[in-house]
């Protein structure tokens, strides 16, 4: 369970830039669901994921994590429970480091990062049977850089290494946006399997309004701060994408673009 | 000539060590190093002059300057103030620290027992003799080296690699960042100190103003190492740091060779430090993991 309750959000407060974000706001999202949330660029879709993984504080109201207070908590400590991908693929590896040495230390998210050796040879068999079914060729190239690799690739590797210890949450941000769209459906289909096996609380803003009705147990819509949308359950079963378009369109008019 | 340049080159290299991991790994612009540098000197100078025998001396000036690296880590981390300002603020204030450890701006080792001369030294066969200072210097930059490679291959390494290269990866590990950069800035000054104590050492005597400039020279090292063997993917980052700091020292005796005044020697540190960057198209990482 992972909640917001009540809480207001202003940019840059006593400036000309001052922007007010959200204002009692309130939002709660039932453990082992996967919420696709879309809606148009500024309607603060990126602020509630850096609201939810402490990237960014609130100014009124409280953030609940499994019923724990964790409003003051620093982002480091929640990520504990929380796997993230980011819309840029740079965001989620090393790029000096090899695919080994990254899968390396996100397999050692939880335990201390200590003074034994990096790499542990005893997983890499594990590794290359993860890699293998991807069908990326990732399993040859265990030692190459991987700012070496295309994005998809990256990608692919960011979303493995976020999801590769035990977790309950899982936090995506347009993580397909910047891939090609063969690319975006084989990271779509390996997020959901991975969604499903570990049955991770998953929150996913997407612009690909297919990928929010296909895969999304209940889907939101947000604009200027507000949820205009919110199907889930039933309801959810019956939305279709022509829905979805609809309303985004309509919102978009009477915006003036 | 060769044999001061290999020894120079070998202590400055060690200077290279320490800003491989704060400027190549962290991506940190550390100045804190032209005041730890001294300050790794003057301790190791004082303690040699009170007794101390001269290799416990490189231990304390290690500790001191890994207080130093914690010291700009805190203002950073903790003070929120930026990278650059916090190196600059604890070098100012380094050096009444220096002063103070000293006693005044100059600390000669003439007459006693240091690291270089001392009845271990002396018991060297005499055709060894002439190399037993190239010799000890060897040995600890190895030992320095070595130490540096196992750390950077354990699970803590990889997260300071990870801080330099990514730091949003270390905080969805579930890892304090601006911790793993203070270790970072605590290593890296240690090795700066300990490179400041092995000149004081092998200079006999400790100057107030040795470590104008030793972030250049330190800088210069790395970036002659790492971009003359960019392509050799086996060889080590610290291995070139060390070659890097040997071409960079035999460039300034050429120099100076060439019949240029020794008084010019800060000027041609900063200019030599001009071509190389130009030469070589050194960008911080922060320009260019941006764009
Ligand atoms: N760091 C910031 N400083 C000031 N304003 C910001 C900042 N981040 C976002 N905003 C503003 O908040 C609004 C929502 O932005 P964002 O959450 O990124 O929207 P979305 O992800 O839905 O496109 C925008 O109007 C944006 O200009
Ligand atoms: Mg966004």
């Amino acid at each position: 369970m992972f909640e917001v309750r009540h809480i207001d959000k202003t940019y840059s407060p006593g400036t000309v830039q001052e922007t007010c974000l959200f204002r009692d706001f309130s939002l709660a999202i039932e453990p082992h669901s996967f919420v696709a949330v879309v809606g148009s660029n500024g309607s603060g879709k990126t602020s509630l994921l850096n609201i939810l993984c402490g990237s960014i504080d609130v100014d009124q109201g409280t953030i609940l994590m499994n019923g724990e207070d964790i409003t003051r908590m620093k982002d480091y400590k929640r990520y504990r429970k929380i796997g993230r991908v980011y819309q840029n693929p740079a965001l989620g590896t090393c790029p000096t480091m090899t695919i080994l040495e990254n899968l390396s230390m996100a397999d050692n998210k939880g335990k201390r990062f200590n003074l034994t050796g990096g790499v542990n040879k005893k997983r890499i068999e594990a590794y290359k049977e993860m890699l293998l079914p991807l069908g990326l060729g990732l399993e040859d190239k265990l030692s190459v850089p991987v700012g070496m690799l295309s994005g998809g690739q990256r990608q692919t590797l960011a979303l493995l290494m976020a999801t590769m210890t035990p977790l309950d949450f899982l936090i995506l941000d347009e993580h397909t946006a910047a891939l090609d769209p063969k690319t975006a459906e084989l990271v779509m289909a390996l997020t959901d399997r991975i969604v499903r096996e570990k049955q991770l609380t998953t929150l996913m803003v997407t612009h690909n309004l297919r990928h929010a009705v296909e895969y999304g147990d209940r889907v939101l819509m947000m604009h200027q701060g507000n949820i205009v949308l919110d199907k889930g359950g039933e309801e959810k079963k019956n939305l279709k994408v022509e829905d979805l378009l609809g309303l985004f369109n309509t919102i978009s008019i009477e915006c003036g673009n | 000539m060769l044999l001061s340049i290999l020894e120079q080159g070998l202590i400055y290299g060690i200077l290279a060590l320490g800003l491989l991991i704060t400027y190549r790994i962290l991506d940190f612009p550390d100045l804190t190093v032209d005041s730890s540098f001294p300050l790794g000197a003057a301790v190791s100078a004082v303690l040699t002059v009170r007794g101390m025998a001269p290799v416990w001396t490189l231990f304390f000036a290690v500790l001191a300057g890994c207080l130093a690296g914690l010291i700009t880590g805190l203002i950073h981390v903790k003070c929120h103030v930026r990278d650059l300002l916090s190196g600059i603020i604890t070098m100012t204030g380094l050096y009444s620290i220096n002063l103070n450890i000293a006693g005044k701006a100059n600390v000669p080792l003439f007459g006693g027992d240091t690291l270089f001369k001392n009845p271990f030294t002396r018991a060297f066969p005499a055709f060894l003799a002439p190399y037993a200072t190239l010799l000890i210097i060897l040995v600890i930059t190895l030992i320095a080296k070595l130490l540096l490679d196992w750390f950077l291959s354990t699970k803590a390494g990889f997260l300071l690699r990870a801080a330099g290269d990514n730091p949003s990866v270390v905080t969805t590990l579930a890892q304090d960042q601006g911790r793993v950069k203070i270790l970072g800035l605590m290593i890296a000054n240690a090795l700066v100190a300990l490179s400041g104590a092995v000149m004081c050492q092998q200079q006999r005597y400790f100057d107030i103003s040795m470590g104008t400039g030793a972030m250049v020279i330190g800088l210069a090292s790395v970036i002659i190492g790492t971009n003359i063997f960019r392509s050799l993917r086996f060889m080590r980052s610290t291995t070139m740091a060390l070659i890097g700091s040997v071409l960079y020292k035999a460039s300034v005796a050429i120099a100076l060779q060439l019949g240029l005044d020794a008084s010019f020697m800060k000027l041609i540190t900063a200019v030599l430090f001009l071509i190389i960057l130009v030469i070589s198209q050194f960008r911080p990482k922060k320009v260019r993991l941006h764009v």
